[in-house]
């Protein structure tokens, strides 16, 4: 929600730099983590500018209402919602029609990476919380699901790595933030599984040349291929450091025997 | 979730998928085939626009309201204009009453996005806007499926064009004593720019085939589908990617290319349909 209506719309890129500093081409600091909850068998946290975003993962799990398990496959439920104040006026906690519809499509955007056939009967539930929200929530949102789930051990083909590319002052930007998103001239949020170049969610509103469309397309790909490269780090320090918890205890436990 | 109740029979499957291996379809057209398409305005005259849209087997009716009302505070001088999409039980087993599933949403969304990134609709307009901030126009675009074969994305959104098209609003005033908005019983059209509204046109991919205009048959059994919203010039107003599985990157700039083509051809007859009717 634009804060205050101006008359003309301001200039959004000024030689080449946008009002936070980034060039066209640039996305925005990123902080991610996993295992950050304890409850839940996976998760995620996300800083992707001024979002924040926790997502859980419980599952493979038993699924109730049981009519709903499928016999080939596991059901997969995903649920996005806003909290109250992640936004300038306060959003009621009842589902807005938008989450809704953002909940299917990243459902949509995670399950070409998921083993689903490996648990027929069972679901797989993927809980995303947007504490505050910046332009780009639901990539953001892929980006720490996919995370949560690699987290939570259930079998990937690959990562999903996603992000927003858009059209503000009539150039092609990637990563849109708040006031890009509102102000811009279009939006285009896309999800890959970055080994395969493979999308799983593609969204587009606004206006686009043909050519515009596929500068925006290939630019989307060189963005989520730069966030897959920071997934797998996270994921591959989470490992590094059990490990090295690991050979710790191990380490101790040796020199008690000895004693 | 209506898709998921139906079970698909993998005989099913395989028979539409050998039929593809022939370059055929399930119903007999060919892969960049679009069904008979009928589209019918003005068939509710309690409605200010209304149209009728038959593809195939699949029947939506689309019926446009107005009223007036305050606008959303965060854009004061623009009318409020929203979308609905009820899937009634009339046009499936699958479909149960209640309130919209998630696929309904999603659908009316996606219309929603085409129509109004287009801004073929001037909702700032002096006919949309009585007093900025305070009184404006309020459009509602309501589609509903009355029979459903596939492909509700691109019979629904020539459905909202055309009742769009045909709409005849009452002429408000302002009444400067009272300061209330009246309605008067001379009708205008609403203020659009039909050459700006775009049409919409969808792939299924099943397998390594794409196929435009997937009916219900083929939807059941699909991997992905993606809907492009084009205008005639063919300027890409929205893309919905749906389904739970994906496509090749270099595939989408060829869809959205052939999406193009089909554009002013369906634009044409949308447009002369409802001058007909």
């Amino acid at each position: 929600m634009k804060a205050d209506k101006q008359e003309k719309p301001r200039q959004l890129i000024k030689d080449g730099i946008r009002l936070d500093g980034r060039t066209v081409k640039e996305i925005r600091p990123i902080h991610l983590d996993v295992d950050v909850l304890n409850r839940a068998d996976g998760s995620a946290l996300i800083e992707m500018g001024r979002n924040k975003i926790v997502v859980a993962v419980y599952g493979p799990r038993e699924l109730h209402p049981k009519h709903f398990a499928l016999p080939d496959r596991a059901y997969v439920r995903c649920i996005y919602r806003m909290a109250t104040f992640s936004v300038e006026d306060r959003k009621s906690p009842a589902p807005a029609r938008r989450e809704i519809e953002i909940s299917k499509v990243i459902r949509e955007a995670l399950m070409p990476a998921i083993f689903v056939e490996y648990f027929p009967r069972t679901t797989i539930d993927i809980y995303i919380e947007v504490l505050q929200a910046d332009g780009g929530s639901r990539c953001a949102s892929i980006n720490a699901a996919s995370l949560a789930l690699a987290n939570a051990g259930i079998p990937l083909r690959d990562m999903i790595s996603a992000v927003a590319v858009g059209k503000v002052d009539g150039q092609i930007v990637l990563d849109l933030n708040d006031i890009e998103d509102k102000e811009g001239e279009g939006d285009m949020p896309v999800a890959i599984m970055p080994r395969s170049k493979r999308v799983t969610l593609l969204q587009l509103d606004g206006i686009f040349t043909p050519a515009e469309f596929e500068e925006a397309l290939n630019l989307a790909i060189e963005g989520s291929s730069q966030i897959y490269m920071l997934q797998r780090e996270t994921i591959a320090k989470k490992y590094a450091d059990i490990r090295q918890e690991v050979e710790e205890e191990l380490l101790v436990e040796e020199e008690v025997e000895e004693d | 979730m209506s898709r998921s109740h139906e079970v698909v029979s993998e005989i099913e499957r395989r028979h539409i998928i050998s039929l593809l291996d022939h370059g055929k379809r399930f119903d007999g057209r060919t892969l960049k085939q679009i069904r008979p398409l009928e589209i019918e305005a003005g068939l509710i005259v309690k409605a200010e626009g209304s149209a009728r849209v038959k593809l195939g087997n699949t029947q939506v009716m689309v019926g446009v309201k107005t009223g007036v009302g305050p606008p959303f505070p965060d854009t004061p001088d623009q009318a409020v204009f929203t979308t609905t999409a009820e899937f009634i039980p009339l046009a499936s087993p699958t479909f149960e009453p209640g309130p919209p599933s998630e696929n309904a949403i999603e659908l009316a969304r996606v219309v929603d996005r085409g129509i109004r990134e287009s801004k073929g609709i001037d909702i700032k307009s002096e006919t949309m806007v009585f007093i900025p901030g305070e009184k404006v126009r309020i459009l509602f675009l309501d589609i509903y499926i009355l029979d459903y074969d596939g492909n509700l994305f691109d019979a629904s959104a020539l459905g909202a064009a055309a009742a769009l098209f045909n709409a005849k609003i009452k002429k408000g005033e302002v009444n400067a004593e009272t300061g209330e908005v009246e309605l008067l019983d001379e009708l205008i059209p609403l203020p659009l720019e039909k050459e700006k509204i775009p049409v919409s046109t969808t792939f299924a991919r099943i397998g390594q085939y794409k196929i435009i205009d997937p009916c219900r048959a083929e939807e059941r059994v699909m991997d992905t589908r993606i809907t492009f919203a084009v205008t005639t010039e063919g300027n890409i107003i929205a893309v919905q990617k749906g389904e739970a599985g994906y496509f090749p990157y270099e595939e989408i700039l060829d869809l959205s290319k052939l999406a193009q083509e089909k554009a002013p051809k369906l634009h044409e007859f949308l447009r002369s349909e409802v001058v007909k009717s």
